[in-house]
């Protein structure tokens, strides 16, 4: 067979394309959802029409970016069938479960109350069209936390039993399947990295309106609350972070050892942590590295004397356990992924740190380059969000769920490789184009700025509402 | 009773919904060449449904994930089978989707017509398709002893599968033509109402060919009392809608098409995707369902989670009750 045309391959590159494609507007629907709820909600509280300005500027943003998460999540659920057949018939019993939790009891509200939201400016009492927007946060965040649950099962497998007959795996708990020790650690590193995204959002659109000296009124506010949410955000992913590698180090060792690029394994100082690695990366010949002595001990065990396995030593652990075959990820792409998620979250924290000393007591910075560097804050925290998780799923293989079943055994076996590479252009040249398009209309609302204060009703005395209509 | 078959008809159920809300968010796309003279025109009909198509395509999203838990074999050999249909509906569910939300973005007139021209595909192509897929799924494809499918795209573009999806596109359509004149005000709720009329003769006889197909090739007695009690609805809600009853015709347009579901869930019963080349490789209930446990767990789920659904949906629909004219348009910020 002609290897262009490996069904297996290019399922691999499709649900790879598009699952990075679809989480580049989850971050953003969850993290600035939870923007606008604040926002509106200080404009409920304060009356301050600056506040009001905000929540339009920034739900405006939230909605061009609203649908494309919505119609390319639809894609996620189907491909599960489409190109995984024989994973569904394996998992479908424990991993279905935790997908329909999620469309039943959080996507319906998401859908449901943003429509309210989006529509019910004029419609519904101040008061209950702001529980619609919370309503519609806390639908976002509940559908992280099952598809976290689903995704942990793939991490590390427990609450079921293997059906030897029908051969498959059954649920046996769906209170431990939802109680996994990597969803519990993956959840709040996943929220908080998303509000990061949303903080670094606002932190560049004010940014880039305050450099040129215009909308002081609503975007100072914006960057400060910017950076506060980014640097607390910031501090809880890097915790919540801590916490999952310290999980990952127990149940996906390999995936630890693959960060690290570590060969062999390591105790107490030789367990370094490497900032730097020139070399090849078959971990014979290292040219040049800067290392960390007991970090990655620590990160790993929480302590200074603590070992951390090789990639080696795993290697043959699994060939005795699960027989010959190659059961390490493609290093380099962990190796890096994992150093520039790291660099880029704190690189963005540093960022907010630093911005929030310049702008202290009403001060404004007037050096350009402070804004040309602030305005890099989105694309930053985005990038990290991502290579954040292509660290998280490329560590995971060759196991599409660890331990149970192989990549390679869960592709679709009726699917051709013609199918799935028709497919893999036209997802890729429409999202390409809609990419394009997204990124314009963002720009355009962005530079467009928030519209001009309300004015207050002559008679009533209330704030004149938009009324929003397609 | 069974859990499986309580989830048999749980998933029916969501397909209902899905169908029935969904159906005339496509029959609102597609109307707009036939009810959309201006761009105003255009608006007041994107705009029935502005509030809610989101909810209701969150329905096939839903029904998916429930097929795929109840019925994991069944979801894997609908959708890998089916491959090349479900790309299509899904990229036509994408155009759709960002259309909405794209269209108002900009003035000019050429960036309208674009994602006009998008809603109109994107509203027809999953229209017509979710009924060949159905139709296929009632009529049997080959499956191999593994219940992987044996066969291409163009095998599901049979006689009676396309029938069938002739028969969703002209059943959306009117159900979205009736939706319009339900929900709008002044000339284009009466050209609603005309056109509700003229496609509403060629949906009966369409219609009518599918169902008397259905119930003589793949029909049981439960099935038949189903298709005649659509076709009973359908003639009523014509009829409805010819005295201007717009409410009755559109109630009846949903009973029809849920009835319709329901006509190719009691054919498969108790298949699921029955094998037409050996009938050994058929999938069932029986053998395409998940545990006792897990159905058990998604059955308190559901039990507890639809009533809340229905409620809040409910209200969604009743808040956003007014009818949209052009009026309305000429205010608007956008």
């Amino acid at each position: 067979m002609n290897e262009w045309l490996d069904p297996l391959l290019l399922s691999r590159w499709q649900f790879g394309l598009t699952t990075i494609y679809h989480f580049l507007f989850v971050p953003l629907t969850i993290g600035m959802a939870l923007t606008v709820a604040i926002f509106q909600t200080a404009w409920v509280r304060t009356d301050k029409a600056k506040y009001l300005q905000l929540t339009h500027f920034f739900g405006k943003i939230f909605l061009i970016n609203f649908a494309m998460g919505v119609v390319t999540g639809i894609v996620q659920e189907f491909q599960f069938g489409m190109n995984w057949s024989d994973y569904s018939r394996f998992v479908g019993d424990v991993f279905g479960a935790p997908l329909a939790f999620e469309g039943i009891l959080a996507f319906f509200l998401e859908a449901t109350f943003i429509g309210l939201w989006i529509f019910g400016w004029d419609k519904l009492p101040k008061k209950v069209h702001l529980a619609t927007i919370w309503l519609t946060v806390i639908g976002s965040i509940t559908s992280a936390y099952f598809i976290l649950a689903a995704n942990a099962f793939m991490q590390n497998p427990i609450a079921y039993t293997i059906n030897a007959e029908k051969g498959r795996a059954e649920l046996t708990s769906i209170g431990e399947l939802l109680t996994n020790p990597i969803a519990l650690a993956a959840f709040p590193h996943t929220i908080l990295a998303c509000f990061m995204v949303s903080a670094g959002l606002i932190i560049s659109v004010a940014a880039w309106h305050l450099a040129r000296n215009q909308h002081f009124e609503t975007m100072r506010p914006a960057l400060k609350f910017g950076m506060w949410m980014m640097v607390i955000a910031g501090i809880g992913t890097t915790l919540a972070g801590d916490q999952l590698s310290l999980v990952m180090g127990e149940v996906q060792p390999m995936k630890m050892a693959a960060a690290e690029a570590l060969y062999h394994t390591a105790t107490g100082a030789n367990a370094s942590f490497s900032l730097f690695t020139l070399g090849t990366p078959d971990g014979v010949h290292e040219l040049f590295s800067i290392r960390i002595p007991y970090l990655l001990s620590f990160l790993s065990t929480h302590t200074f004397d603590g070992t951390v396995q090789g990639i080696n030593n795993l290697q043959a652990q699994y060939v005795a356990t699960y027989g010959p075959g190659d059961y390490t990820p493609t290093i380099w792409i962990t190796y890096w992924a994992f150093r520039w998620m790291i660099a880029l979250g704190l690189l963005h924290m540093l960022v907010a740190v630093v911005g929030l000393f310049l702008t202290r007591k009403g001060r404004m910075p007037t050096q350009k380059w402070v804004w040309s560097l602030a305005i890099w804050s989105f694309p930053a925290s985005l990038l990290a969000m991502t290579v954040g998780w292509v660290f998280t799923e490329m560590g995971r293989q060759p196991w599409l769920v660890f331990g149970l079943l192989k990549t390679q055994d869960g592709v679709s076996p009726g699917v051709t490789g013609v199918e799935i590479l028709i497919s893999l252009i036209v997802f890729t040249l429409l999202y390409g184009i809609l990419a394009v398009v997204e990124f314009r209309l963002i720009l355009q609302a962005v530079q467009k700025g928030p519209d001009d204060a309300p004015v207050p009703d002559a008679e009533s005395g209330e704030l004149t509402q938009t009324v929003t209509v397609y | 009773m069974d859990l499986t078959i309580l989830w048999f008809w749980i998933i029916a159920a969501m397909f209902i919904g899905y169908f029935v809300l969904d159906g005339f968010d496509f029959g609102v796309g597609m109307s707009l060449p036939f009810l959309g003279k201006d761009d105003t025109d255009r608006r007041v009909l994107i705009n029935t449904i502005g509030p809610v198509w989101d909810l209701n395509e969150t329905w096939v999203i839903v029904a998916g994930a429930s097929l795929f838990a109840a019925f994991p074999e069944w979801y894997a050999t609908m959708f890998s089978g089916f491959y090349l249909a479900l790309l299509l509906i899904l990229v036509a569910l994408i155009l759709r989707g960002v259309s909405f939300e794209y269209r108002h973005q900009r003035p000019e007139s050429s960036w309208k017509k674009w994602f006009d021209g998008m809603i109109i595909v994107g509203s027809a192509v999953p229209a017509l398709l979710w009924g060949v897929a159905f139709a296929n799924v009632v009529r049997g494809v080959n499956l191999d002893v593994n219940h992987d499918y044996v066969g291409t795209f163009f095998d599901l573009l049979n006689p009676y599968a396309l029938l069938g999806g002739l028969t969703t596109l002209l059943l959306f359509f009117v159900h979205g033509v009736v939706f319009v004149s339900l929900k709008t005000e002044g000339d284009i709720r009466m050209r609603a109402r005309k056109l509700a009329t003229r496609a509403g003769i060629v949906t009966i006889v369409v219609a009518a060919c599918f169902l008397v197909w259905t119930t003589f090739a793949y029909g049981t007695v439960a099935s038949a009392l189903f298709a005649a009690l659509t076709a009973v609805a359908l003639i009523a809600s014509f009829l409805a809608n010819l005295r201007g009853a717009e409410r009755l015709a559109f109630a009846l347009m949903a009973g029809t098409i849920g009835l319709a579901v329901l006509t190719l869930f009691a054919s498969l019963f108790p298949d699921v995707m029955p094998a037409s080349n050996d009938p050994a490789n058929s999938l069932t209930i029986a053998n395409a369902s998940s545990s006792t446990y897990t159905l058990g767990v998604m059955s308190w789920t559901a039990l507890i989670g639809m009533p809340v659904i229905l409620l809040y949906q409910g209200w969604t629909y009743w808040v956003f009750r007014k009818r949209i004219g052009r009026a309305h348009i000429a205010v608007a910020v956008h």
